[in-house]
């Protein structure tokens, strides 16, 4: 008989339940989310105005790395794994996941490689201040001496991804409900599923980077070094091989949320399910051979760059049908507008716009102006921070009332909604502007003439800073106080397994398997 | 005119009328505010500009045409009008539709990009060779066949940086010496890197390149007017990565063959400077100033460097023995292999090294007393 859990501090410690580690993962990254977001207002403070005025440019480059890799690491993939570990039991009809003490391993170890990373922060020397993507030779030779710390960090990390991707791909593949086929999978565990794929297939290139970082740095080697006879060029490939899947990582689980919350609040089911499927599959595929279209001006042969330039524009293919079926579906639907609807409506425009800018930079002989300026740093946030933090939150938002039995302040929740929706906004568009018109990324300090753009860009910033502040006070408000929900379904369009049981979700659910017709 | 729409009128258009008068203002005011990258002034800035305008206007299409039957479906298919869901979940013909008409787009966005960049790519029959080299953090300037070379770096100072002294116009866009260049010649550019990777990016040139260490990149420009072309450092190269801009001066072609003499006369004048012999006070000033434009990035203007990541000068062993600057003067001349010290053998002159090196051994409390002459640091560089 199903037991409930374990009393005190050893029940988070040392849980092997797919619930309690999903809720360690989110509130892990809700706290990572946080730490990123201060720092993108210190950086957002600085460049508030033309001049030095609150921090060094040494201490600024530490800002924006730190920002780039807690967002991306710390942030975005744990709240995605943690919402994979809450959801795709109860969405495939499994009792837990299929390896729970790894599930335990994989978020335990999180901790300590985000304290190895920050701890640098206080050392002798600084944080990492190579920007997220660490670039060789600025990372090696010429890093701060805690570099040893980052990649050591970066490997723990790549270590916990990889255990919670083979933990996803063997429950999906083997815990299934019966009659639940791959092709009446919902689409959050088909996304997952091949996420989980990509994940195994590039976090070892990524270790590998990192490994090689250390050999040059500590025991003579030269990969990275042209001076004995390496090559700084040959970073980047593998950083890209790494870093373009990278980017699908954290979109493709955010298209399944999506393609969840639209189809209930327009009441209608999912359009082009199959076509859904074989898009996020070609998506997958297209990210292991667009890589170098991060590095157009490295000084490819022509026809390399070609052959970048067609293969990336390829990617809008599968990508326009996925918003094309979103639209579908919410065509002649009936429409309602609670909070995770609005916050799923804003991802489709948002993302579509940094769709386009995408393919504006996917055209090679554009991008030589458009390389590492501010139009780079738009287009990323409006694909990462509209794409990922847009559908997380429109997610907690969804599930929250399953999760912990009490339904959420509604018209809180939209009110956050619209001061993030105009403060992101505020904050990213004119940073296109500021692209064109020529102002470089990861800039301590800017000339004149972007001094206006930049200022309303920071208070943007700060307007989207304080809207996830009433997003955690609503949070923490539903969960210890909010209208308490009992009705297995939440909300009426709802569909899927998730929604057949009681809430909140008992501790251990689907002992049996349900019957999927 | 209600008084009420007379105010507003006046709101409205009562600065963009007063601002039409001044138009060296809305220059500027434009200049603030742009929002699109400028047309340049070459030909494939324009050619780049014409590729940008073109996949934006298609995405603009694309993207209105997709948001209006979204919005239309929010509006009309809202459940508080009463709207009924349909059930339909699949229409093969419309996905084959727009699975096809975005790859047919894709293709005619493909061959005005496949000309532009083949533009981007042509640096065939050049007139004249320039070499950059990025450091960290300024550029050297190579006329190549012409025995012209110089450091160009930020002239900005510190007092505007940190808000002790008022910016000036071209806050963070001045540099010590800029690319001086013809009209209406074809140049090519061969950039590579000394240090880290840099960018060179000049945006009415239409020209970004990396610069790489081991790598010699080609890029080139064609420039019909001349003027006063700003760029920056497009890759992030450590700290100074913002204050290491570009500065390019177009100039008539005779005006430049003249400017391209004195420069050469210049050369030879400071070859001789480095047989002279200095007093220690005029080795000490000019000492300080080369110091605080090539050192003092990274050892800091009082010596002291960064902790943890460059080391101090102030009261180091190599600074501070008395008649022993042999090793002082083989890590400023060759640098140190795999750190952040550059060779500044071949960056600054014989003059410039030796005020360096005496003024590091005599200031912030060192007091050596050594007093380094031109004539040895070129001595040091012959004999090696």
């Amino acid at each position: 008989m199903a037991h409930g859990p374990a009393k005190g501090i050893g029940r988070w410690l040392f849980t092997t339940n797919h619930k309690d580690i999903g809720t360690l993962y989110l509130w892990f990254s809700f706290a990572m989310f946080l730490l990123g977001g201060t720092f993108a207002m210190v950086i957002r403070a600085e460049l508030f105005q033309p001049g030095m005025q609150l921090i060094k440019p040494e201490f600024f480059n530490q800002m924006t790395t730190m920002h780039g890799l807690v967002m991306v690491f710390g942030a975005i993939m744990p709240a995605f794994v943690g919402l994979a570990n809450w959801l795709i039991p109860m969405m495939i009809g499994a009792p837990d996941m299929a390896l729970p003490r790894m599930n335990n391993l994989s978020f335990w170890i999180l901790p300590f490689g985000f304290s190895l990373l920050a701890s640098t922060l206080f050392m002798e020397g600084g944080g990492p201040n190579f920007g997220w993507t660490f670039y060789a030779p600025l990372s090696t030779t010429y890093a701060p001496s805690t570099v040893n710390y980052f990649i050591f960090g970066m490997h723990i990390i790549g270590a916990s991804s990889i255990m919670g991707s083979i933990n996803i791909i063997a429950t999906v593949l083997n815990m299934r409900a019966p009659g639940m086929t791959l092709m009446k999978m919902p689409m959050f565990v088909w996304t997952w599923l091949i996420t989980a794929f990509l994940l195994i297939a590039v976090m070892p290139v990524l270790a590998g980077a990192v490994t090689m970082m250390l050999m040059d740095i500590n025991f003579g080697t030269s990969f990275f070094d042209a001076a004995g006879g390496g090559d700084p060029v040959l970073f980047q490939h593998v950083f890209w091989f790494f870093g373009h899947p990278e980017v699908y990582i954290i979109v493709l689980p955010a298209f399944g949320v999506i393609s969840h919350i639209i189809p209930t609040f327009s009441r209608k089911p999912l359009f082009g399910y199959s076509s859904m499927v074989y898009a996020t599959a070609s998506i997958a595929f297209l990210s292991f051979i667009v890589w170098a279209h991060h590095m157009f001006l490295v000084g490819m042969p022509i026809g390399g760059e070609l052959y970048f330039m067609y293969a990336t524009m390829l990617i809008a293919v599968p990508t326009a049908a996925k918003v094309f079926n979103w639209i579908s579906t919410m065509f002649r639907g009936s429409i309602s507008y609670e909070t995770p609807m609005l916050f799923a409506i804003a991802f489709v425009v948002l993302f579509t716009i940094g769709g386009f800018t995408g393919l504006m930079l996917a055209i090679a002989a554009a991008d030589v102006q458009y390389h590492d300026s501010y139009f780079v740093v738009a287009h990323f946030h409006y694909v990462m921070v509209a794409g990922a933090v847009f559908s997380g939150t429109a997610a907690v938002y969804y599930w929250l009332p399953k999760w912990c039995g009490r339904m959420y302040n509604e018209t809180m929740g939209k009110v956050q909604f619209w001061i993030s929706f105009i403060g992101f906004n505020i904050t990213f568009f004119p940073q296109h502007f500021l692209g064109l018109a020529g102002m470089p990324r990861r800039y301590a300090d800017y000339a004149l003439q972007f001094s206006d753009w930049n200022m309303i860009s920071s208070i943007g910033a700060f307007i989207y800073g304080a809207s996830q502040l009433l997003f955690i006070f609503n949070v923490i408000r539903t969960i210890r106080s909010g209208t308490p929900v009992s009705e297995p379904k939440t909300w009426e369009g709802a569909e899927g397994l998730e929604w057949t049981v009681a809430t909140p979700a008992p501790y251990h659910t689907f002992a049996t398997p349900p019957e999927v017709k | 005119m209600s008084r009420r729409a007379s105010m507003l009128f006046a709101l409205v258009f009562a600065p963009a009328i007063s601002l039409a008068f001044m138009s060296k203002a809305v220059a500027e005011e434009a200049q603030r505010w742009a929002v699109n990258m400028p047309k340049g002034a070459t030909p494939v800035s324009n050619a780049i500009y014409d590729i940008h305008m073109i996949i934006f206007w298609i995405c603009v299409v694309i993207g209105v045409g997709v948001f209006a039957v979204m919005f239309y479906s929010m509006f009309a298919h809202r459940k508080s009008k009463g709207a009924v869901a349909a059930n339909f979940h699949e229409n093969t013909t419309a996905e084959i539709v727009w699975t096809v008409i975005p790859a047919l787009l894709l293709i005619v966005m493909a061959v005005p990009a496949t000309t532009a960049l083949l533009d981007v790519y042509d640096t065939t029959e050049a007139e004249m060779d320039i070499k950059i080299t990025g450091y960290q953090w300024k550029w050297q300037y190579e006329y190549l066949g012409e025995d012209v070379a110089f450091v160009s770096e930020l002239t900005t100072p510190e007092e505007e940086i940190y808000n002790t002294a008022p910016k000036s116009q071209y806050y963070l866009q001045e540099v010590s010496q800029a690319l001086v260049l013809p009209a209406k010649t074809k140049v090519r550019f061969l950039i590579t890197g000394k240090d880290v990777i840099h960018s060179w990016w000049v945006v009415d040139l239409g020209v970004k390149k990396d610069a790489i260490p081991g790598v010699v990149n080609e890029a080139w420009a064609y420039i019909e007017e001349p003027g006063i072309y700003r760029g920056e450092c497009a890759e992030l190269c450590g700290k100074g990565h913002a204050f290491m801009p570009i500065v390019v001066n177009v100039l008539e072609k005779e005006e430049y063959n003249a400017w391209l003499a004195k420069k050469k006369e210049e050369v030879a004048a400071e070859r001789d400077l480095a047989k002279k012999t200095f007093t220690l006070d005029e080795l000490m000033a000019q000492g300080e100033a080369a110091y605080n434009r090539s050192c003092a990035a990274c050892h800091a203007g009082n010596g002291e460097g960064i902790p943890g990541v460059f080391p101090a000068l102030k009261g180091s062993a190599m600074a501070t023995t008395t008649g022993d600057y042999a090793a002082h003067l083989d890590i400023v001349v060759n640098g140190k292999a795999g750190t952040a010290m550059q060779a500044f053998g071949g960056q600054l002159s014989e003059v410039d090294i030796a005020a360096i090196i005496t003024y590091e051994r005599n200031a912030w409390g060192n007091s050596t007393g050594d007093l380094v002459q031109p004539l040895d640091v070129l001595k040091f560089k012959q004999g090696q």
